[in-house]
């Protein structure tokens, strides 16, 4: 089985870490993993933005990269949730595009939807002690579908007390250039987020997406908060030595 | 009605800094969110009562010029007369008309978002004539100086029972009152004497009924019961979207409409009005009239918006909207707040007359998934995201740094040595802390947040690495 890794534009400039965790996972479960050197972005952020022509040119070019896998493997509810979702959209006006992303998009998947539904994996290497609340992403939970396959993940793993977050559905206020162009309102939302942490009074918050977790850290971190880690859920799932 | 959308930002700040809109705000969550969610185990089948909702809609849709001749057919066989209002002006335009037609002199109204549209009540009263709000929240708002409505079906959600207490004891002359059972006894005796001395009453109209002719109206206060059928004269205004083709079809909206909205299984009152008073009959008016409106719609129906159209006005959106939670109805700047409003508000006075709207959200999606009738929100958001790059709508240097990026990102070698340089600023940029606390050309995120900094090196780097080391 050979799964392509798309480690994220985000991942590869602000947290290599999550990469290594995730491709960990996908070993230690017996994937053998390719990653495509050239892959970049997935097109998201000029999609969102307008610049229709701009994200069409990146997503052309990562379906060129990735459809000779077996998989497509993302840490990220958003990046997976961009190529299953919206390349249909993207490619709507080009019937050859159109048919090699949807091949593309029927084995594209988010990490923890893989590790669970694909790999079935019955163990996980992390070894974390203490407890953890789970905020689900946006994108995550209601374009991949990803709500108890991380949940279901955290509960193998021994030292890990699993505490449920009051509105865990709820935005976190990140939505790409959003946190930027709005910011004070980005603000507010990631402030009620962090409010609904301190209460959780868990050691750790863990999610599927590098976006919301720098938008989450941020603001804690902003609130005087330096203590609750804030961790992505391959981070958590794959331990330290990731 | 006046148009602030373009002070979106400058609303928002206002309205996230007021702490008695924040505390009322705070409500909607138990009121309508939760409420909604209860209801909806009532159905075996949420998801196949909603696709049959989308489907209903979207069939008058596809036909809606022929399901509004049959409308008019129907109606006009019932002693009902049809006007067509293009504009918002035409709206005033055909109710000033019948009004003098009618010798009217005093007019009730109940709920209608789309005589907002077109601030009939204002134009009624510049005619001389005298207009009184009925709904509740309509009417609270209309003591209160025309203060617009925040939300689309909770019009005075964003005031307390303190500030309607103090509002009513300085408008009507009474004492204090602190219940709100007593509040409304109060508006109730103030609003009677008008109900039985008005020569018209005006409503809107959550659906025009096809095969019928008829008009639903769907409400919780029975003040459009009162308001169609005491006076003489009773006008329907409602946008030429609302028809639906069959009774059958209502009841199939109808199981999803007030769950949406309020979390009821069903409104106190459906009233569905057909023709006008005929012999022998007690109730009804004697004159009946619908202003179908267009005023853009036809404009959305040919175009990549269009299933914005399918709205029923249940309110579902903009109750579950982190953004609206948060800032309220009035920082949208027109008649229709939240998701929906980011759709029609450029869609109905111009794409450059409200650019902000499409752009403030986070595309989260939860207007989505609750939407009775499956409006792609996001989606159509991004559309006329699309819209505003394509016609330079933008400012300059969002349109560069995007440009930049899709070319930037469409060359790997670059790409890399990009990020290479960019992760390592970052991380000087970070200190001994990891944490940036400002970031030029981003302080949108660091006014409010700290960036948490990375290590110094790209995974692209220390992946290349790893694999070189592994070989060696």
């Amino acid at each position: 089985m050979r799964v392509g890794f798309f480690f994220t534009c985000l991942v590869d400039l602000m947290r290599p870490s999550i990469g290594f965790a995730a491709i960990r996972l996908l070993e230690s479960a017996g994937a053998t993993v390719y990653v495509p050197p050239s892959q970049t972005c997935c097109g998201q952020p000029g999609y969102n933005s307008g610049d229709r022509q701009g994200a069409i040119a990146l997503a052309t070019k990562l379906v060129a990269e990735f459809e000779g896998c077996d998989y497509l493997v993302a840490p990220s509810g958003s990046c997976s949730g961009m190529i299953k979702t919206h390349y249909a959209d993207l490619f709507r006006d080009d019937p050859d595009m159109l048919r090699r992303s949807g091949a593309l998009a029927a084995k594209t998947w988010e990490l923890t939807d893989f590790l669970v539904n694909v790999l079935k994996i019955d163990r996980v290497p992390g070894n974390f002690t203490g407890s953890v609340t789970y905020h689900d992403s946006c994108a995550g939970l209601r374009e991949m579908g990803v709500k108890q396959q991380p949940r279901a993940l955290i509960g193998k793993m021994r030292g890990v007390e699993l505490r449920e977050l009051t509105e865990c559905e709820t935005c976190c206020g990140f939505g790409g250039t959003f946190s930027i162009k709005y910011g004070e309102i980005s603000t507010r939302l990631a402030d009620n987020k962090c409010e609904f942490i301190a209460r959780s009074g868990a050691d750790a918050v863990v999610l599927g997406d590098l976006g919301c977790m720098l938008n989450i850290e941020g603001r804690l971190r902003r609130r005087g908060d330096m203590k609750t880690r804030v961790l992505h859920i391959a981070e958590l799932l794959a331990g330290e030595s990731a | 009605m006046q148009v602030a959308s373009m002070h979106f930002k400058e609303l928002a700040h206002q309205n996230m800094g007021n702490a008695q809109l924040q505390r009322n705000l705070d409500k909607i969550k138990g009121k309508f969110v939760a409420k909604r969610r209860e209801s909806l185990v009532e159905l075996d089948d949420f998801e196949g009562t909603r696709e049959a909702a989308r489907a209903v809609r979207q069939r008058a849709l596809d036909n809606l010029d022929a399901w509004l001749q049959i409308f008019e057919k129907n109606a006009t066989a019932r002693g009902a007369t049809i006007l067509w209002a293009e504009t918002p002006d035409d709206v005033n335009r055909h109710v000033l008309d019948i009004a003098a037609r009618h010798g009217v002199r005093k007019i009730i109204k109940s709920k209608s978002m789309v005589s907002e549209e077109s601030a009939l009540n204002r134009a009624i009263e510049a005619a001389g004539l005298q207009v009184i709000e009925t709904d509740l929240g309509e009417y609270i708002l209309q003591i209160n100086d025309y203060e617009p409505p925040s939300h689309i079906i909770g019009p005075a959600l964003h005031k307390s029972k303190e500030e309607v207490s103090d509002l009513f004891a300085r408008v009507h002359g009474t004492a204090l009152k602190t219940g709100i059972g007593e509040l409304c006894l109060e508006a109730r005796k103030v609003l009677r004497t008008h109900y039985l001395s008005a020569d018209m009453g005006i409503s809107g109209g959550n659906f025009f009924v096809a095969e019928t002719g008829s008009v639903v109206l769907v409400t919780n206060e029975g003040n459009a019961t009162l308001t169609t059928t005491l006076p003489k004269v009773h006008v329907a205004i409602s946008g030429l979207e609302k028809i639906v083709p069959t009774l059958e079809d209502v009841a199939t909206l109808m199981r999803l409409l007030p769950r949406s909205a309020t979390g009821q299984s069903i409104s106190n009152y459906v009233d569905i009005l057909t023709g006008t008073k005929g012999a022998g009959e007690f109730h009804g008016a004697e004159h009946m009239y619908f202003v179908i409106v267009d005023a853009g719609r036809s404009g959305v129906l040919a175009g990549e918006l269009k299933e914005a159209l399918r709205c029923i006005r249940c309110g579902a959106c903009m109750n579950h909207c982190p953004v609206y939670q948060n800032i309220g109805g009035h920082s949208y700047g027109w008649v229709y707040p939240g998701p929906i409003g980011s759709i029609l508000t450029p869609a109905y006075i111009g794409i450059e007359n409200a650019l902000d709207l499409p752009q403030a959200s986070t595309m989260c999606n939860q207007c989505g998934v609750v939407c009775p009738v499956k409006i792609p929100l996001p989606d159509l958001q991004r559309k006329l995201r699309e819209q505003q790059f394509d016609r330079h709508l933008r400012p300059w240097s969002e349109r560069l740094g995007l440009r930049l990026w899709s070319w930037l990102a469409g060359k790997p070698v670059l790409f890399a040595f990009a990020t290479r340089v960019g992760a390592r600023i970052l991380a000087w940029m970070g200190g001994r802390e990891r944490l940036i606390h400002k970031l030029p050309l981003g302080s949108g995120w660091t006014d409010g947040r700290d960036m948490p900094a990375p290590a110094g090196k790209t995974f692209r780097e220390l992946y290349t690495a790893r694999v070189r080391g592994e070989r060696s």
